[in-house]
């Protein structure tokens, strides 16, 4: 799909802050609120946009349960279907949010979600490495999030201007 | 021995009048839950790259003077950059000055040309300094007043009105810190003309060029015949977001610039080092982040300027810098009295229009160099506060 400049400046507006309303897009952008509305649907017909998500600092909520790893795994390929198959076999684990196929020293980054380390722990050892062709994994737990998808999680916006200046 | 105190103060400064903005910072800054739309500088902070760039020349050791025109490097960054995105040939070597903000460049292109008594006529409402500092380089400062009904821009017989055989020079500000007015090439050519059949020389202060949201920029020394007569100021505060580092730069040609490079020399030596490596890399590598804070102004222009229009302060359309400066007529207020009341009722700071100047009055000037949900706040309490005067 070929956006044309106004859509391309709504897509934006709504990547930044997918709550921000019609009415203020509209101005924002120069349309009607009607023609802004009907352009917003299109977009999401056609899949542009996907979804609507929140980014929530879990890490605020008392005693959520929660740890994520990454996981480095190296692996035996297959003939004919190379590194697809076991991919596959492991992004169909629900504990599994995302699997990349790397270059350098190992083969497949995954990173797993779990309700706590012994839960991450038993994952890999019960699951990921009595895989056939998983020849070695290294685990490394996040600690802390800082920055996650181009957001910072505890930005500094406080003003730092004088109120009032020529 | 009887004695009267001395006055140590020189007549000049003494009779200065204090800035009028000066006033609604103090009843400001002293407020709690301010919303400030009174800020004349870009909400963003600068770009980490150009920091980042700074810290670096800190930590190799740059600590020392640079030659009193500024880094040669950084000048050629500077004529590439005007060639490139002005279409202005400036020499590197000695036509350009690097400058304590685009308020030192002022200072010293004022100081160059001026004889004691020599006229500047000065195009209001405009940034608060001018006039004071014509004065204070031994000029006179001849007001003259673009209008709201010209879209705030000034028509040449206004000027041509004004010209005297002691016209050195005009000052002109565009896009325009208050009104947003930027002139088109036609209305530059209009000034030009005038500027060489009296032979005056024209100040352009171009610090907002960047901030040019609806038509391409015309820089006044790219008209015909006017690089001659043209003294450029500019500088990184608004568009790359640096106003702290305190760094400008005034090209003229030579022969002028030579003369400047004297009063800087004795004045200031030259600009901060670190801020000249930050400049540096400003230039090199800071044209997307330029390009994403016009984008961003622009959306909150379009936002502000149509949400006054609809809570009934009427608002021209302005084409570039970051302030709107609608019409407070409607409430029959004064700008004094609608701002100072606006503030105490509901802790909204704008800057009354009158003190950028008599045409001023009966506007308000407000930055829209704050974030979407600031200026929704504001814009709902300003409505709230002109609903309450019925
Ligand atoms: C029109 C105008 N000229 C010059 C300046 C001063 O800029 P600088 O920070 O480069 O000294 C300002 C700052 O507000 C301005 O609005």
């Amino acid at each position: 799909m070929r956006l044309n400049e106004k859509e391309l400046e709504i897509v934006e507006i709504l990547e930044k802050d997918a709550r921000t309303a019609t009415g203020d897009i509209a101005k924002m952008v120069g349309l009607s609120v009607e023609e802004t509305e009907q352009s917003i649907k299109k977009l999401e017909e056609n899949k542009v946009i996907v979804r609507y998500i929140s980014i929530v600092d879990w890490t605020k909520v008392e005693e959520h349960p929660g740890v994520r790893a990454m996981i480095d795994v190296k692996v035996t390929p297959k003939r004919g279907v190379g590194f697809d198959e076991i991919a596959e076999r492991i992004y169909r684990f629900d504990e599994v949010n995302s699997v990349y196929l790397m270059s350098g020293t190992y083969d497949l980054s995954i990173i797993v979600e779990g309700k706590s380390m012994n839960e991450v722990a038993n994952f890999v050892s019960q699951k990921l490495s009595t895989l056939d062709s998983v020849i070695s994994t290294t685990t490394h737990f996040i600690l802390k999030k800082y920055k996650h998808d181009g957001i910072i999680f505890e930005p500094d916006n406080k003003d730092k201007r004088i109120v009032v200046s020529p | 021995m009887e004695s009267t105190k001395r006055t140590y103060v020189s007549k000049l400064v003494h009779e200065l009048k204090p800035s009028g903005i000066r006033r609604f910072f103090d009843l400001a800054a002293g407020m709690e839950g301010v919303i400030s739309l009174g800020v004349g500088e870009p909400d963003f902070v600068t770009p980490w790259h150009i920091r980042e760039a700074a810290i670096s020349s800190l930590e190799q050791g740059y600590t020392s003077y640079t030659p009193n025109a500024g880094l040669l490097e950084l000048r050629e960054e500077i004529a590439y950059y005007m060639k490139t995105q002005f279409n202005v040939s400036y020499s590197p070597t000695d036509e350009i000055i690097v400058t304590v903000g685009a308020s030192s460049a002022i200072d010293i292109a004022l100081r160059t040309i001026l004889d004691p008594g020599d006229e500047v006529i000065v195009v209001e409402p405009c940034f608060v300094s001018y006039v004071p500092m014509v004065e204070l380089a031994g000029g006179v400062a001849v007001q003259v007043q673009a209008l709201k009904e010209n879209d705030f821009k000034i028509l040449p017989d206004q000027i041509e009105a004004v010209i005297t055989e002691k016209t050195k020079a005009i000052m002109i500000c565009s896009p325009n810190n208050p009104t947003g007015t930027m002139l088109s090439k036609s209305e530059l050519e209009g000034l030009a003309q005038l500027a060489n059949k009296y032979d005056f020389l024209v100040i352009a202060d171009e610090i907002y060029a960047e901030l040019a949201y609806d038509e391409e920029y015309t820089s006044m020394a790219a008209i015909d015949g006017m690089l001659e007569r043209t003294i450029l100021v500019s500088g990184f505060s608004k568009g790359f977001a640096m106003t702290g580092w305190r760094l400008g730069f005034v090209c003229a040609p030579v022969e002028i610039s030579s003369a400047m490079l004297k009063v800087h020399q004795y004045g200031l030596m030259c600009a901060s080092t670190m801020s000249q490596y930050a400049a540096i890399e400003a230039l090199k590598n800071g044209r997307p982040d330029v390009e994403e804070m016009v984008k961003s102004y622009r959306r909150r222009r379009n936002y502000i300027v149509q949400s006054f229009n609809e809570i009934g302060l009427e608002c021209h359309e302005p084409g570039g810098a970051f302030y709107a400066f609608p019409s407070v007529q409607s409430t029959g207020l004064t700008s004094q009295e609608f701002a100072e009341r606006l503030l105490l009722q509901e802790g909204v700071a704008v800057v009354p229009g009158d003190v950028f100047g008599e045409s001023g009055e009966g506007h308000i000037r407000c930055s829209y160099a704050s974030s979407l949900e600031q200026l929704q706040e504001a814009i709902k309490r300003i409505k709230r506060f002109i609903d309450s005067l019925e």
